[in-house]
């Protein structure tokens, strides 16, 4: 029996880091911050206050966009979108409702599938609500929070998939710069829209409300398809619907059906007027735009990293760009700048370093220091995770292996005066006769020897060979 | 207007407006006085002036403050219980302008509550009597501030207004009255009634007057993105030849007979100052009052929902649960009149309602403005009355929102517009009821109308 087709489309909201909201002069980040400390007479809505509109906040917002490949529209315009809940306080939300500010565009993930995205619109965050018992705390903190709300076409079709656009949009929201993407914080949220069918006509779709994670994302849409499947194999209907997801018990659970969907009744804003911009500033932004993750995986190719190695690199914008960096002065010396990266630095115990500390110039001169057997792969580790320490930061790699006392000794004199030293130890005498009659494999033990003199030094590769020699 | 000086002390001044406005207490102008800080404020600008310093161009002078506008001196109410008890932590832009310049607060004066009303008679605290007779209303909504300068209790008066709210008390109490172009005065700090309508105005004697305060009170406004960069000039403009249109559409049915001659007389006092007046019909303009009680409750419906008993305000006893704190703090907090608006507004922005209402209004309205537009290519400004009739009785109209909804039909027009527009004195009926006509013109022409109304003041 031919099996059910899910249809995904997402919502996502994400909060910019400019300095100050949306519409007024307050800081934006409440990070740490005492409730009701960031909130001005326009965020609580006392009578008479008008919204001003952050400019900053449009020019993240095209950003955002361009990230995303998507059209500008030079002209857009607010609405009020009315609901009453304690955490808004004007009773409505500022949004844009008929013309938002990025129009279509398409995000090409990195499985190569595309994803297009419908369009993209500026809106203010509510505040927050705390339930204690028999009252509510109101926390209008993040009340004003500049949002972008972007939304996808029914492009997605599985959990991976829709797991893979929530990170691919995370990841560009980072490389734009427009937002913190602290998702544990609420950084950005995802609104997944679910339905199946065995037809090309679609299904009755439920909408699984403020996911926070991707992998809650991807457990969600598995639930779902499950709980619609069995549903429509009992000959049942799917509900249109809102429902929230329960991350303890993986299930998600119905919040408000589409009969007790409000009416917002949607007004434009008369206080905030339009937005029109000049094709020449909306030029202006895209060419400040930073690379993004597609470019990086274009020119990490040469590298032959592995999917998740690279992913993992790119996961981090400083990484990926001091690699991206080392990559175009010598790719030749960047693959294990890229495997250091991910095997050691993305390592736990190294996840609260700096990664900006170590500069591609140097990394690449540790690289090189490898490749010309001046450090050993162990002791070229041991450099790498010093140059993230602070107190290094002015040490260049050479200087730190040199007090790291891990420079490989490659002298072929000073080597074969160690040597003769090693040979000449008893201990020693009955492996060298091993090794004169052919049993090559005692060798082992007599390099082992000369490394414990070198304090580690020597190049255990071109020891071999020296002692081979000697004994030939 | 008396302005503090040397000789003129303005402790006197102050003296003079809180006296005055207990002689006439019985007319229910002012919903809270603000003596005590007034005399203060008076005392400082005397003792500026003995030491020679700079004191500005209102200095010392007394005014009303509609009590829309939000200062710290006091409470603002609103006119509503909802603001019963509401000290307002910050000050609005046009009071910031008024008072940098000398200008001193001794009250605050009564409206409709939310400015939602024709009459004063919405107001929470009771209504005011009109200055020439007492029997009948001030006028609406800012009927306090009309009476006050009438009763010349002070010499100008801060109003509001949205659809006439300035105009039409300003007619009824026979002063001028200013609704200046949308945009021109800062709307920072004053409760909202309508966004895309609402303007600052005020009241006062004479044209000089008006043009003084307007003056000092124009000018872009970081704090309200609507704001225009400051067209107004000290001076006013010389405007002899310019040609005004009396609309005929405004002069014939359904308006007083006595009211249509007041204007006409007006009309010809016009000529005779050296202006051009000529009949036009402006048939769109009847649409004005259909579209404004469209937009305007949607408005109003959207910019009230903030009372909901949360953050400030009345909270209600009753309330047990979110939905009860909702439903009783704005069953008790909320006039009749605000609650028709919010009924209507919500109705014609709800999903089913919004294309055949909103939409087809907002359409209606561009239609509107490039009417006005075209008139405006032949014409310099526009004649007609304020209102259909003069002041009518206590209770005339309360019964009938419809009828009263009608006193704005002249008023209401040039509001969806953003047009300047004016109400300036023209004559008494028989009974001695003050007659008012209104001037408008194009956006930006504010001072052009007052410059015709002086020429009008100067003939007698």
């Amino acid at each position: 029996m031919e099996d059910y087709k899910i249809t995904i489309g997402i919502e996502c909201h994400v909060q910019l880091n400019t300095k100050t909201k949306l519409f007024s002069g307050v800081d934006n980040d409440a990070v740490d911050k005492e409730p009701n400390a960031c909130v001005s007479p326009i965020d609580y809505a006392l009578p008479g206050m008008l919204p001003v509109l952050n400019k900053a906040a449009v020019e993240k917002a095209i950003q955002a966009g361009l990230a995303m490949n998507c059209k500008i529209n030079l002209v857009s315009r607010f609405d009020r979108k009315h609901y009453y809940y304690p955490d808004l306080p004007k009773g409505y939300q500022i949004s844009q409702m008929y013309q938002p500010i990025i129009g279509a565009g398409v995000i090409h993930l990195p499985d190569g599938s595309d994803v297009k995205i419908e369009h993209a619109h500026m809106e203010e965050d509510a505040g927050k609500l705390t339930h204690n018992g028999n009252y509510s705390l109101v926390d209008l903190n993040r009340a004003g929070t500049p949002l972008i709300e972007i939304v996808s076409m029914p492009d997605i079709h599985s959990a991976a998939q829709a797991r893979c656009y929530c990170e691919e949009l995370h990841r560009l929201m980072i490389y734009a710069g427009v937002t913190n993407g602290d998702l544990y914080q609420g950084n950005m949220r995802f609104d997944v829209n679910i339905s199946i069918s065995k037809t090309d006509e679609l299904g009755t779709r439920a909408e699984i409300k403020n996911l926070n994670s991707f992998r809650s994302v991807e457990r969600a849409v598995e639930y779902e398809f499950k709980r619609q499947k069995a549903l429509l194999e009992k000959g049942e209907r799917v509900k249109q619907e809102t429902r929230g997801w329960n991350d303890a018990t993986g299930k998600t659970t119905p919040q408000r059906s589409k009969e007790e969907a409000q009416d917002y009744r949607y007004m434009p804003e008369p206080d905030v007027p339009p937005i029109v911009l000049e094709q020449d500033y909306v030029d202006q932004v895209a060419a400040k735009l930073p690379m993004m993750p597609m470019a990086y995986r274009e020119l990490f190719d040469i590298l032959n990293l592995d999917e998740s190695e690279r992913e993992a690199i790119l996961n981090h914008p400083v990484l990926a760009r001091g690699l991206a960096e080392a990559c175009q002065k010598n790719a030749a010396l960047s693959a294990r700048i890229a495997h250091w990266f991910s095997g050691v630095l993305l390592a736990e115990e190294n996840l609260d370093k700096d990664f900006g500390l170590a500069t591609a110039d140097e990394l690449l001169e540790l690289s090189e220091m490898v490749e010309k057997k001046e450090l050993s792969s162990t002791g070229a580790k041991a450099v790498f995770i010093e140059m993230y320490d602070k107190k290094n930061t002015a040490k260049k790699p050479q200087v730190l292996a040199k007090e790291m006392n891990l420079l490989q000794e490659n002298d072929a004199d000073a080597l074969n005066a160690i040597i003769d030293e090693v040979l000449a130890m008893p201990e020693c005498a009955k492996a060298a006769a091993d090794v004169r009659n052919g049993e090559l494999k005692a060798i082992g033990f007599l390099v082992g020897q000369v490394m414990k003199k070198s304090q580690g030094k020597a190049n255990p590769a071109s020891l071999n060979e020296l002692i081979k020699q000697k004994l030939q | 207007m008396r302005i503090a000086n040397q000789t003129t002390k303005a402790v006197d001044l102050v003296r003079e407006a809180l006296d005055k406005a207990k002689k006439f207490e019985d007319y229910h102008c002012f919903i809270s006085m603000n003596e005590a800080r007034a005399l203060e404020k008076a005392r400082e600008i005397d003792e500026k002036i003995a030491r020679g310093e700079e004191v500005g161009r209102l200095a010392g002078v007394p005014y009303a403050l509609k009590d829309n506008y939000l200062s710290p001196d006091g409470v603002t109410t609103a006119a509503a219980k909802m603001l019963d008890n509401f000290p307002a932590p910050i000050t609005a832009t046009a009071v910031k302008r008024i008072e940098a310049e000398g200008a001193i607060m001794i009250g605050r004066s009564n409206l409709d509550a939310y400015a939602h009303g024709s009459s004063t008679e919405n107001s929470y605290f009771g209504p005011t009597k009109n200055a020439v007779d007492p029997t009948r209303v001030a006028g609406g909504s800012s009927g306090g501030s009309a009476v006050a300068v009438a009763l010349g209790i002070v010499e100008f008066a801060l109003g509001s207004d949205t659809g006439g709210s300035i105009r039409q008390p300003a007619s009824y109490n026979g002063v001028y009255g200013i609704k200046p172009t949308y945009g021109t005065v800062s709307r920072y700090g004053v409760v909202a009634m309508a966004s895309s309508t609402d303007t600052m105005g005020c009241f006062a004697q004479n044209a000089d007057d008006v043009n003084l305060v307007m003056d000092v009170m124009a000018g872009k406004d970081a704090k309200d993105s609507t704001t225009l960069e400051k067209f107004w000039q000290p001076n006013l403009p010389e405007t002899k030849g310019k040609k005004i249109g009396l609309i005929s559409d405004f002069m014939g049915d359904g308006v007083d007979a006595e009211v249509a001659q007041g204007v006409k007389d007006y009309a010809a006092k016009l000529q005779k100052a050296g202006y051009e007046v000529e009949e036009v019909s402006i048939p769109m303009l009847k649409y004005g009052l259909a579209i404004y009680y469209i937009v305007q409750p949607a408005e109003v419906a959207s910019n009230l929902s903030r009372y909901d008993g949360v953050r400030y305000g009345l909270r209600s006893e009753k309330a047990q649960d979110l939905d009860s704190l909702y439903q009783e703090t704005r069953n008790e907090g909320f006039m009749p009149e605000n609650k028709r608006r919010i009924l209507i507004g919500n109705y014609v922005l709800s999903s089913g309602y919004f294309d055949a209402y909103y939409l087809k209004a907002q359409k209606a309205r561009t239609l509107l403005i490039d009417a006005y537009r075209k008139t405006f290519e032949k014409f310099d400004a526009l004649l007609c009355p304020v209102a259909p009739a003069p002041a009518f009785k206590f209770g005339e109209k309360t019964e009938d929102p419809l009828t009263m909804y009608m006193e704005d039909v002249m008023s209401v027009p040039q509001s969806l517009a953003g047009l300047p527009s004016i109400s300036v004195p023209a004559g008494t009926t028989k009974n001695g009821l003050p007659i008012g006509a209104q001037l408008s013109a194009w956006r930006g022409n504010d001072q052009m109308l007052l410059s015709i109304a002086k020429a009008v003041e100067e003939l007698s």
